[in-house]
């Protein structure tokens, strides 16, 4: 993917497009900007106030039928599918990478009659070590292998290292680099040491697309997080992205939406789009709907694209495809019908 | 649409709630509906009927019985049948029937939901997610209250019959907030539906039934103006409780004047919505979204006046205009509708017209991109900037999805703006500084004050208004409270009615200054001066024996007026902590005990009585003050702790200003006990002593004189009562009245009351023992001495 990619113009939505993708349509478009600790200090989240909306978002918005059909196609098509398992092999990241060419098995893809859509999971996510596995067995279906970098999940290696960890991934063939934040940075208010570190690692990507992992779970306060979100944004995150799925608190609703009022906040001030991508902790369909809603509301239908939304997740694929048989026959089905990744 | 567009689109399909269950649930009734009397479906005595409509379709639901003034009479003595046993069934047996019905409404609650919506037009996603919990929640919280009224209310009983008169924004959930503490304290109800929204009453009356609630306890009559009306004006109902509009609570004022019905009120409102420079803005988005689009703004606290602080009124502004357009406007069955339909045909033309005279007025009007259904009646999310506090648009009413904006510059500006209304039923604060909250809070002249969040209700925690939104409060303790009485109310001697409301009889009998020695001139006591009164009359007053004692100044309505205004401006009074104010009214007890035995001998003289009577009731006058200053930094309000992280503060305020006739008998200690108590919490009081007394009043002022009570804090005003009352009545400046005087005046000053629908606190004509009311009295006083507001604070970092 280029840094360059061009931007299009969102579609008002009325009228289908000529030749409907699953492929991102939209791509972020951040260059940075100098760090500008007043803006950082001025960020105000109010918990109680976050967490009424992020309660009633879901209650708010539902999709039904053939929208909820959609709709989880989408979810499909944002999903970093990702193994970050300290028994991973070469067979299993194999096998992941299958799974995610042909993530619906083919007659629900038929039934639903989306085979036009020749859908595909957004990403594979995997440690350095697997990168070349997975290129390899994603060549030519242009779908990126991610990594995980920079000392994950703790980012605590020395720093020279994580950045070299993150040159080795790109040459291994990497298009997507997603590291860690040092959390010592965020909790002791040190904004300046995150943005150069951000910084340095913006740099170590070259043109690989990158996604800044905050741990919101270690950040303790969503004023935290969103003045996290801020200074990474502003060292030129391509996504920020919530959790290794390794903290004890993975992705909730609050914290994706005060990162999404952050995203928003940055677009409107500046005109650059950043991506969200909340992980770990997504597992249910309805999850992924709730989130799907939320991005709709506040960041718009833009955003419902895997150039700018992600979801970094393993198990969630499974259970999408079993509403999408229930859509397709009106029978619950069952995990074992539905091919592992 | 096949999934290939609905992908392409990502948009929201519908998403239609079943209705099903309801319209069974009517067809079973074959969509027609009787009285609900004496725990019967009795048909209305004319067959009068009037229909339901869904304002949404347009579609008839049902047809209703319009109940005659000769059926709310069956319903009033089913009522009043029904009351003794039911006010002796034991609180836990209450508390059963109670728990029942809130289980009858959590194992009905989609079906009543539904019906709700049908009914109404307000979204699904309210009336089961907002309405229909908060109604279990209601009785839940009231079943407790049943069971422990007994030592938590000592000494009280219930009222008798309830006549409540409820709209139709919150249908079944003003129904809970009427009936389940009447109920619950023991009364039992005869209630009247909005002729808009009566279904979930009668599906409620049903669940009653279910429950097996004795006949009569509960009684729904449905109809339009006229039954409400019948109901408001019935003899034999002890207590109206009405919640709808602030012209038509006034009207209820009028009719009840002649009565002695307890009366609560919970009116209309404007109520301001203050985001300050350091808020979380897209929370204070969402705020606003819940504030003016919840329940289409047909909400009474609906937070319909937006203030910003200047800085960052375009930031918000733009965030907020954002916002409107990913409102979604529709079917409100459809789970994911944010605004449903406007209630009727006349409402919508209410809106339309207030809008257009906004525009007219030179307002800019913004109405968000959502498109609006074809049919049905939909109005949609509006906001309208460039007005003033003199638009009509910021000063009306407008019980619809329109928002006005306005900017202030700092938190003073904000305050004022805030109370710049007749209003005061609540507000909404958004800040991270709590100091700025906090400070608010407290200024703002409402009854509800939520910080960073909106529109939050709770069971445990009042709801009511100030100023014209009305009185007494529904929820928590306060709202129990307003319907019980002290038992001891009716066990009190009564004494002869004192008809004396003119100055002493007859011609001057002698000189006064033989029998005191020096001439003394009793003025008037005014914003802390001695002041002649303005006509330049005096009266002569006259002793026991027919001897003429004094001359007392004659005052008009100039001197209440400037009374008024020294009380007025004698605010900070309110803002001195207990403490303080309790070292003065000890002080005050201080120099009376001093002054005993002249105040004793000039009692003795001025009544006829012993000077043993004379010297106990100083003695009385005494210890009342001590009650005061006892009680000055000890009635402190509540903390709530509502589900979720919430502290609710319930304070007690002052009710501001407060008009004090005072009665004839025991002149100086009904005169100390009741003024001392009310400045006790930081009111301000304006006495008018009675005619035939009024000496020992302004012997009185010499105490306050040198007892450092601030200037304006008490004034006192000598005069006839039957000519200073209504002016004090009527003046808008004066919070509540309490009166005391001669019986005759008080239909009248009810009625003058609802110039700006101060309280009136009176006892209805009888006169009392004041020696023998012993300690319990003083907090009747002080319950008519203060307001309740509830500050919500939600917490957490």
């Amino acid at each position: 993917m280029s840094k360059t990619a061009k931007k299009q113009t969102p579609k008002s939505g009325d009228e289908p497009t000529a030749r409907v993708t699953a492929r991102p349509q939209f791509h972020p478009d951040n260059r940075g900007m100098a760090l500008d600790l007043d803006w950082v200090r001025d960020v105000r989240i109010n918990l109680s106030a976050v967490e009424a909306r992020a309660a009633t978002l879901p209650k708010r918005r539902s999709v039904k039928k053939v929208w909820q059909a959609a709709w989880l196609l989408k979810a499909i098509s944002c999903i970093d599918l990702t193994t970050l398992s300290g028994d991973d092999t070469a067979e299993r990241v194999r096998r992941l990478c299958h799974k995610a060419k042909t993530p619906v098995r083919a007659d629900l893809i038929e039934a639903l009659g989306v085979q036009s859509l020749d859908l595909q999971v957004a990403a594979v996510c995997v440690y350095h070590a697997y990168v070349e596995t997975a290129v390899e067995a994603l060549a030519g279906t242009g779908i990126p292998v991610a990594a995980v970098s920079t000392g994950f999940p703790a980012g605590l290696s020395p720093f020279a290292e994580r950045v070299a960890e993150i040159r080795r991934s790109v040459a291994a063939g990497a298009q997507e680099i997603d590291i860690v934040v040092t959390r010592a940075h965020v909790l002791g208010g040190h904004w300046d040491a995150l943005y150069d570190e951000v910084l340095a690692f913006r740099e170590a990507c070259g043109e690989a697309h990158m996604k800044t992992i905050l741990a919101t779970g270690d950040l303790s306060t969503l004023r935290n997080v969103g003045r996290a979100s801020l200074v990474c944004m502003m060292a030129g995150a391509d996504f920020i992205k919530t959790s290794t799925g390794k903290e004890s608190v993975n992705a909730t609703l609050p914290v994706g939406l005060v990162m999404a009022r952050s995203i928003r906040d940055y677009h409107e001030r500046t005109g650059m789009r950043v991506g969200l991508k909340p992980a770990g902790g997504i597992s249910k369909a309805k999850a992924a709907l709730d989130w799907l809603a939320m991005i709709r509301e506040e960041l718009g239908r833009e955003w419902l694209d895997p150039g700018l939304f992600r979801f970094g997740a393993s198990s969630l694929l499974g259970d999408i495809e079993r509403q999408l048989e229930h859509h397709v026959s009106g029978r619950y089905s069952v995990d074992y019908r539905h091919p592992v990744a | 649409m096949n999934t290939l567009e609905a992908f392409a689109m990502m948009d929201y399909g519908p998403a239609p709630e079943d209705a099903r269950e309801a319209h069974a649930w009517l067809d079973a009734h074959d969509r027609r509906f009787d009285l609900f009397i004496d725990g019967q479906w009795q048909p209305a005595t004319d067959d009068t009927r009037f229909d339901s409509h869904d304002p949404a379709s347009g579609e008839t639901l049902a047809s209703i019985a319009s109940a005659s003034a000769a059926d709310v009479d069956r319903a009033v003595a089913a009522a009043r049948k029904a009351f003794p046993a039911w006010r002796d069934t034991p609180g836990h047996m209450r508390a059963r029937y109670l728990y029942a019905l809130a289980r009858q409404i959590q194992k009905h609650a989609r079906r009543l939901a539904v019906l709700e919506t049908l009914d109404n037009g307000k979204p699904i996603r309210e009336t089961r997610d907002i309405d229909i919990p908060l109604v279990a929640r209601h009785f839940y919280h009231h079943a407790g209250w049943a069971q422990i009224l007994a030592s938590e209310f000592p000494d009280h009983e219930p009222l008798g019959v309830a006549g409540q008169v409820i709209p139709w924004n919150f249908p079944l959930l003003m129904l809970a907030w009427k009936i389940a503490p009447a109920i619950a304290a023991g009364n039992t109800v005869v209630l009247k539906p909005a002729e808009f929204t009566s279904l979930t009453a009668l599906a409620f009356a049903e669940l009653c039934r279910n429950v097996g609630l004795p006949d009569g306890v509960v009684n729904i009559v449905t109809g339009a103006g006229e039954t409400g009306a019948a109901l408001v004006a019935h003899p034999d109902v002890d207590k109206i409780a009405f919640t709808g509009s602030t012209e038509v609570g006034r009207e209820i004022r009028r009719q009840t004047a002649d009565s002695a019905k307890r009366l609560t009120l919970e009116l209309g409102g404007k109520s301001p919505f203050i985001v300050f420079d350091d808020a979380d803005l897209d929370s204070a988005v969402e705020g606003i979204v819940d504030g003016i689009w919840f329940n289409q703004g047909e909400v009474c606290c609906a937070g319909s006046r937006l203030l910003v602080h200047e800085a960052v009124s375009e930031r918000l502004l733009a965030k907020l205009r954002r916002r409107m357009n990913t409102l979604r406007i529709g079917n409100p069955l459809d789970k994911a509708i944010d605004i449903g339909a406007i209630v009727a045909p006349v409402q919508l033309e209410r809106i339309r017209g207030l809008v257009d005279q906004a525009v007219a007025e030179g307002a800019t009007c913004h109405q968000a991109e959502c498109p609006l259904p074809e049919t049905g009646l939909f109005y949609p999310p509006t906001l309208l900037t460039d007005v003033g506090p003199a638009s009509t648009a910021a000063q009306t009413e407008i019980f619809g999805p329109v928002l006005t904006a306005m900017t202030f510059r700092t938190p003073d500006e904000a305050v004022m703006l805030a109370n710049n209304t007749a209003y005061g039923l609540a507000a909404s604060v958004w800040s991270e500084n709590i100091n700025v909250a906090l400070e608010l809070a407290p200024r703002i002249q409402a009854g509800v004050v939520w910080i960073n969040t909106t529109n939050r209700f709770d069971a445990a925690c009042g709801f009511g208004g100030y100023r014209e939104s009305g009185y007494g409060r529904e929820g928590g303790r306060e709202g129990l409270a307003a319907y019980l009485r002290p038992a001891w109310e009716q066990r009190l001697p009564m004494l002869p009615l004192d008809t004396g409301d003119e100055l002493g009889a007859a011609a001057p009998a002698g000189d006064p200054s033989a029998a005191f020695g020096i001439d003394r001139t009793a003025k008037l006591y005014i914003g802390g001066k001695q002041k002649r009164p303005d006509g330049g009359y005096s009266q002569p007053i006259v002793a026991a024996d027919g001897q003429h004692v004094a001359d007392v100044s004659l005052g008009n309505r100039k001197d209440i007026r400037d009374a008024v205004e020294a009380a007025r401006a004698a605010a900070g009074w309110a803002r001195q902590d207990g403490h303080a104010r309790a070292q003065i009214l000890y002080y005050m007890a201080e120099n009376l005990a001093q002054r005993r035995d002249e105040f004793a001998a000039r009692e003795a003289r001025l009544s006829g009585a012993s000077a043993q009577q004379a010297g106990a009731e100083i003695d009385e006058a005494i210890s009342q003050a001590f009650s005061a200053a006892a009680w000055a930094d000890k009635y402190d309000g509540a903390v709530h702790n509502p589900p979720g992280r919430v502290l609710t503060a319930a304070l007690h305020e002052p009710m501001g200003v407060i008009g004090i006739v005072c009665p004839a008998e025991a002149p100086l200690l009904a005169f100390v006990s009741l003024a001392l108590h009310a400045i006790a919490l930081g009111n301000r009081v304006v006495a008018i002593p009675s005619a035939r007394c009024p000496l020992l009043a302004t012997d009185f002022y010499q105490v306050l004189e040198t007892s450092d009570l601030p200037d304006g804090v008490l004034n006192i005003v000598t005069g006839r009562p039957t000519e200073l009352a209504p002016v004090l009545a009527d003046h808008m400046g004066v919070d509540a009245l309490w009166y005391f005087g001669p019986p005759a005046g008080v239909a009248d000053m009810k009625t003058r009351s609802t110039s700006n629908l101060k309280t009136v606190w009176t006892h209805e004509g009888r006169a009392l023992d004041w020696l023998a009311l012993g300690a319990g009295h003083a907090r009747e006083i002080l319950g008519h001495a203060s307001q309740v507001k509830n500050v919500w604070i939600p917490y957490g970092e």
